[in-house]
């Protein structure tokens, strides 16, 4: 059955379907074979549902806290347990969530189909980067059963020196999985340079893999900083060396400066893969060449390079230098400008194209519209005199969530539901999901939109009691919290129900040009039956158009693409439109 | 209260600088409206205008255009920068302290803040301001890190261990205005809650007079006032529910087991201990988290509390 497949006979329509084939997920078989596979794609499954449980838990601590501020008196949980859950809620949802959720588990298994690789560069490395992942996961788990933590996910100094809850079993957790993060990172760097198919040069790398790139860039670069902090950290409060204790001549502030350091690039480890997504997305459902490859794939770069310079705008109120505050100011403007470049391209990439709206582009729509809001709500906090105001209060917690759920969490659904035909070869109920994500969308503004101005009115965040003048827009706000937990316990269903009673998804159901929708689906343990051939760019949706069983069409009419992309010269394995004789022929 | 303070939505604008913070939040939000606006329209218009309609064909070759791409990097930095120089403007009249600004001590402490005033009179959880004048804030912490934020007057500054970090502003409205405390703290953040009043220059002098001795009012009278204007109502009730701290009510005179096994009879000399060095004797079952007295204080009030206490049955 295999051999059929692979042969690609021209006028074969059918793609043998999951289950019957040899394929990923069922070769070789076994619970062993999965716990020692050293399959990129094996293991960005194994990170899929692992990051779903830590999206489950931090979800859990959400609806929570959200029922806790029904009202501005104490209801269900007293203070203590509320510090606990708004901190177990960020550390969960940052750590364990949402830095590993797109690399590890979509990056991870979609990375090395996009560039034609069998694996990635150090599979083995891989395989322990999620152990890693787990063991970290304990301790933070251990640290959560062993009375928890109240900290706040950012363990500011010099709190977390004092609290009575186990400060060290969390960071110890943090610590430990910054190693996960900087081996995927330092794998998915090397991978990029080494194991490209031949022909991808650099400016024919699907958009994705740039995003990764950037990601990684700063996975490796910051990644350390956060653990050398933690680490001081634990010895501050085993040991009491004094570092950041003002009793002892050290200073809380510099464990600010540390922390915000590693912690603000991370924000654009959260954010830049998300971006990545949504390049991808707004390509494939536009049918279109990407507006602007060049400036897009530079722009990731571009921020992933400034965030490390603007550290100190979560600092304005501090007590850091005016001039540090000043300049931290005008550097953070800056790295607002790239992320304008990209939404101006995804919008003008639509021009003209030939758009569906399933459920991903759906997705990358809901992603417009709210990583836009997100990004523009952070130009208030830019501002130095008005972040004053509005620091640590709610518009600062809707900022962040519209950037971080708005943005990432939404393409990380828009990518799994992009990918999860290829990933587990059923497709899920299009219905559903539409119905799904309009819940989320809607659920999800509910919930947040109140709390811009909640912040602007002054209310400021991690309280469990609060004035009264506070309760309606807190009300709202809880309340939008429960359409959006209906919108992922539907999600949860439909996905569920497709492994099982899914219809069987061809190779390339979104009518893709990137090298994973030229393998069937799931793909095979070896990605390709031969290394792939680059035929095509990844956007070349003028020239090129693959059907749903892989048959590749080539458009006779096209233009020379010289005419129209200056730096893409070369010629991809024709010589000129005039020498293409056969404008139909099928691909791997 | 009076009509100032913020039981409804809109925040008044209660400081010099109050409504320039506010103009530039209207300036950022009216830029945003009309981007996002534009944004999401032309991406409707095209999702309707270019949608798919039978089988994928193949589609136009357009993929770059330097000169769109160059108008829509210079359009918005031109637009940053005129806001990052609006921001920076405004934060200079923040931070730039006049020279007759009246200036304030402000202790942050488990939780609550503590007022110095320049004759020597203190105050807790209410800091009573002369209106139209300039006020300099010296913060400091004795624990951990708070943030003191006054959302009527648009401005926030951490108090920090071991620091003095400053803030200033000129009241322009009398009335009561909400104090934060913005910092994350630990378990009784969101009660670290005080009031701003803003009065005129001759209630100002009226209230010194009485903050310092009571003026006019009976030793329990003065001691009830205390006993919510210095915080001890934060973690102590006066009607036996439980808190932070044990209750007032029936506690003169009771017999107290102590944290160190030792039993205390509770009196006029235990209550004066455990106002000025608290941790001495801890009641069994509590933690040692209540800051000193020393100093905030003064011997007329402590007098005043204790009388209060004894009618507490």
């Amino acid at each position: 059955m295999a051999a059929l497949m692979e042969t690609g006979v021209k006028g074969s329509t059918h793609t043998a379907t999951a289950g019957r084939t040899r394929n990923f997920l069922n070769s070789p078989k076994g619970i062993m074979s999965w716990i020692w596979t050293v399959d990129h794609k094996r293991i960005g499954v194994m990170y899929l549902f692992a990051v779903m449980f830590a999206f489950f838990l931090g979800g859990v601590f959400a609806l929570l806290l959200r029922f806790e501020l029904i009202r501005p008196t104490q209801d269900i949980v007293g203070p203590d347990m509320y510090n606990q859950l708004f901190t177990l809620h960020g550390a969960v949802m940052v750590f364990l969530f949402i830095i590993p959720a797109i690399p590890a588990s979509l990056g991870n298994f979609v990375l090395p189909l996009m560039i034609g690789a069998k694996d990635v560069a150090f599979p083995r490395l891989n395989l322990m980067s999620f152990y890693i992942y787990v063991v970290g996961a304990c301790f933070a788990v251990y640290s959560l059963v062993t009375g928890g933590v109240d900290t706040g996910w950012t363990f500011y100094t010099p709190y977390s020196v004092e609290t009575q809850t186990s400060v060290i079993a969390m960071t110890l957790g943090a610590f430990i999985l910054g190693f996960s993060s900087i081996f995927t990172g330092l794998n998915f760097i090397v991978t990029i340079h080494k194991l490209r198919a031949p022909g991808m040069t650099w400016f024919k790398m699907p958009l994705f893999v740039w995003g990764m790139y950037a990601t990684s860039i700063i996975q490796v670069m910051a990644t350390p900083v956060l653990g050398i902090t933690l680490l001081l950290l634990i010895l501050e409060r085993a040991f009491g060396i004094g570092i950041f204790d003002p009793a002892m001549g050290g200073d809380p502030v510099l464990y600010q400066h540390f922390f915000w350091f590693y912690s603000h690039p991370a924000v654009y480890i959260m954010i830049l893969p998300g971006m990545a997504i949504i390049s991808e997305l707004i390509a494939t459902f536009s049918h279109k060449r990407i507006f602007g490859y060049v400036p897009i794939a530079f722009s990731s770069i571009a921020i992933a390079l400034v965030s490390f310079i603007v550290w100190g705008h979560h600092m304005y109120t501090s007590g850091q230098s005016e001039l540090a505050a000043t300049v931290f100011s005008f550097l953070t403007f800056l790295v607002g400008i790239p992320s304008g470049v990209k939404v101006f391209n995804w919008v003008v990439t639509m021009y003209k194209g030939s758009l569906t709206f399933q459920a991903p582009m759906l997705y990358a729509h809901a992603f417009l519209c709210l990583f836009t809001i997100g990004g523009l709500t952070g130009i208030y906090l830019g501002a130095i005199s008005v972040d004053l105001h509005l620091h640590d209060t709610y518009f600062v917690v809707a900022h962040f969530h519209y950037v971080m759920m708005g943005g990432t969490v939404i393409a990380f659904l828009g990518g799994l539901h992009y990918w999860w035909p290829k990933i587990w070869g059923r497709m899920y109920d299009e219905f559903w999901a539409l119905v799904s994500a309009a819940l989320i969308f809607v659920g999800f503004n509910v919930t947040f939109f109140p709390q811009f101005i909640m912040g602007l009115q002054g209310m400021p965040r991690r309280y469990y009691t609060y004035l009264e003048q506070y309760q309606s827009t807190h009300l709202l706000s809880t309340v939008g919290t429960w359409i959006l937990g209906l919108g992922f316990i539907i999600m949860a269903i439909y996905l569920i129900r497709s492994l099982y009673i899914g219809k069987p998804a061809p190779k390339n159901p979104w009518f893709g040009l990137t090298l994973e929708w030229t393998t069937q689906s799931p793909p095979i343990t070896e990605n390709f039956t031969q290394t792939p051939k680059m035929l095509w760019h990844a956007y070349d949706y003028d020239r090129v158009l693959m059907d749903e069983n892989g048959m590749v069409t080539f458009n006779p009419n096209a233009e020379d693409e010289h005419a129209h992309d200056g730096r893409a010269k070369h010629t991809n394995g024709r010589n000129g439109k005039s020498h293409i004789e056969e404008t139909t022929r099928s691909f791997n | 209260m009076n009509q100032n303070s913020a039981t409804n939505m809109t925040l008044p604008q209660a400081s010099r600088f109050a409504s320039d913070v506010d103009s530039l939040v209207a300036f950022i939000t009216w830029g945003s409206v009309i981007l996002f606006v534009l944004i999401t329209m032309i991406s409707l218009y095209f999702l309707w205008k270019y949608r798919r309609i039978g089988a994928p064909t193949f589609t136009s070759p357009i993929s770059h255009n330097n000169q769109l791409e160059i108008t829509w990097t210079l359009i918005p930095t031109v637009l940053v920068f005129i806001i990052f120089f609006w921001g920076f403007k405004s934060y200079l009249d923040m931070r730039v302290i006049p020279a007759n600004s009246m200036e304030l001590k402000v202790t942050g402490k488990k939780w609550f803040w503590a007022i110095d005033y320049p004759n020597g009179t203190n105050s807790v959880n209410e800091m009573v301001l002369p209106v139209n004048k300039p006020v300099k804030l010296l913060l400091s912490s004795s624990d951990v890190i708070h943030s003191f934020y006054i959302p009527a007057f648009r401005t926030k500054m951490d108090a920090v261990p071991n620091r003095y970090t400053t803030m200033s502003f000129e009241p322009t409205m009398t009335g009561t205005f909400d104090i934060f405390c913005a910092e994350y703290c630990g378990k009784s953040h969101s009660g670290m809650i005080g009031k701003a009043r803003v009065v005129t220059e001759s209630e100002y002098a009226k209230w010194l007079e009485e903050a310092e001795s009571g003026g006019k009012m009976s030793p329990v009278e003065f001691g009830a006032k205390l006993y919510t204007s210095k915080a001890c109502a934060t973690c102590h009730s006066n009607d036996g529910t439980a808190n932070t701290g044990p209750t007032w009510k029936g506690i003169y005179g009771a017999k107290h087991k102590m944290a160190d096994g030792s039993e205390v009879v509770v009196d006029e000399n235990y209550l004066r201990q455990s106002m000025l060095e608290p941790n001495a004797k801890v009641v069994a079952g509590y933690q040692p988290v209540m800051p000193t007295y020393q100093g905030v204080l003064k011997e007329k009030q402590i007098d005043a509390l204790i009388a209060y206490i004894k009618t507490l049955k």
